[in-house]
């Protein structure tokens, strides 16, 4: 399981282009909201947490089809699937270096965006990237099941984002309140967190439990 | 010609008649029996078709969910096939009720849509299911689609409760039925009764062109290993 998460590591570290991409496409995305929103607007924390969140969504579900479109593209699956080890690991590593490249990009991107849009972020410097990562497990983990099946269907450009985004609705909601509250200085360990952690907790194990149903030949 | 699975040819044959008859009284019972809600007025009659076919968009969800675990299970063909017949009626039902929900919704509180948590919840079933039944389109018709299928509908399934209490949490201003008229519950009843037939005739329907599929298709295979 190591050894797939630092071949994934490896890989990113010599080519440098997935991070780089994400970290351009989801500045791309916040400026595309930043035109469509009036300055009054922006400097509302709500919008501030939905657009972080909406950023992250989008690049994310490209990154997380990147890495199984490569191992997809020269057959390595078949590869992995030789290797004596149980689908569940598999599972765990590809999951694993979702979260570390989108935690790579987020830790750039999101003092970045509340810089741009004039939000002090100096009350949440330790509640916010622990949304974050929570937010980043969540989706990594639901995100890393349907792209295992999106890429081995065609069109799998289509069908990834038609599967994940329905099921993501709780972890979204959610994770957009606890930083809205977090923006603002409230309160952000209550229900919502809660949410946010069961969400995670649950498609991990799902995730586990069903990927070997997934790759299997 | 193969049989379908759960029940035989008797139920086949009696089914389409006592759905027609159901369906017939269940009308009557909506215009000429039931009285007119205090309130609403005449509008409110949509509700008996309304809220039985969100009852039988939840059914549907749940014989995929309970298909998609039994096929995960044992792999057997015939689970894969239902999950997949009851997922597509899941997905009509649903539509059904989007469609009868903004036209009461109109009249009573002034718009179409509100983005109410059950209204919400519906909506992103009804995406759920899409994205369910999408993926079966594009991924073609194999042993491993069924696989993909299944596990998507376990998945979709596990997701409700949050669903449900993430957008319970998040909004708040559909009705509640609290209390009805005899009249009332009985034809809420009897309409429950006929879309009860109306599902199962369709999904039984559904199931059997699905089976006829699989064994037009060993058939041709045969054939052309025989040629």
């Amino acid at each position: 399981m190591w050894a797939i998460l630092w071949k994934d590591i490896l890989l990113e570290l010599r080519t440098k282009e997935r991070v780089s991409a994400l970290f351009v496409l989801a500045l791309l995305i916040i400026l595309v909201f930043v035109f469509a929103l009036t300055p009054e607007q922006l400097k509302q924390p709500a919008f501030g947490s939905a657009l972080l969140w909406v950023a992250l969504v989008f690049a994310g579900m490209l990154s997380i089809q990147r890495a199984l479109i490569l191992e997809q593209e020269r057959n390595c699956f078949a590869g992995l699937l030789l290797c004596p080890i149980d689908p569940g690991q598999v599972f765990f590593a590809k999951f694993l270096s979702n979260v570390f490249f989108l935690t790579v990009v987020e830790a750039v991107v999101a003092p970045l965006t509340l810089a741009l849009l004039g939000l002090s972020f100096s009350v949440s410097l330790l509640g916010l990237p622990l949304v974050l990562l929570l937010g980043i497990i969540g989706f990594s983990a639901l995100g890393t099941l349907c792209a295992a099946i999106a890429v081995r269907t065609r069109a799998r450009e289509i069908i990834l984002p038609l599967m994940l985004l329905p099921l993501l609705v709780p972890l979204f909601i959610a994770a957009v309140h606890v930083t809205g509250a977090l923006l603002v200085g409230e309160v952000w360990t209550g229900t919502w967190f809660r949410v946010l952690v069961a969400f995670d907790v649950i498609f991990v194990v799902t995730g586990w439990l069903t990927f070997g149903f997934v790759v299997q030949e | 010609m193969k049989k379908v699975p759960l029940g035989s040819h008797l139920v086949d044959s009696f089914l389409p008649w006592l759905t027609c008859v159901a369906m017939l009284v269940a009308l009557a019972m909506v215009f000429l029996y039931v009285p007119n809600e205090r309130v609403q007025g005449e509008v409110q009659r949509i509700f008996y078709f309304h809220l039985p076919s969100a009852w039988m968009a939840f059914l549907g969800f749940f014989i995929v969910a309970g298909a998609s675990a039994a096929f995960l299970w044992q792999g057997k063909r015939s689970a894969d096939l239902l999950a997949q017949a009851a997922a597509e009626l899941g997905m009509v039902f649903c539509s059904l009720v989007l469609l009868t929900g903004p036209l009461w919704a109109r009249p009573i509180w002034g718009v179409w849509w509100t983005w109410d948590p059950r209204l919400t919840m519906t909506l992103v079933l009804w995406l759920i299911y899409a994205a369910y039944v999408l993926l079966r389109v594009f991924a073609g018709d194999n042993e491993t689609v069924a696989r993909y299928a299944a596990v998507l509908g376990i998945v979709g399934v596990i997701d409700i409760p949050l669903l449900y209490i993430s957008i319970r949490l998040w909004r708040g201003i559909h009705p509640k039925v609290e209390q009805m008229a005899p009249e009332m519950a009985w034809t809420l009843l009897v309409c429950t009764g006929a879309f009860v037939c109306v599902f199962t005739w369709l999904l039984r329907l559904r199931l059997r062109s699905l089976h006829l599929r699989d064994e037009i298709r060993a058939l041709r295979q045969h054939v052309v290993a025989a040629s």
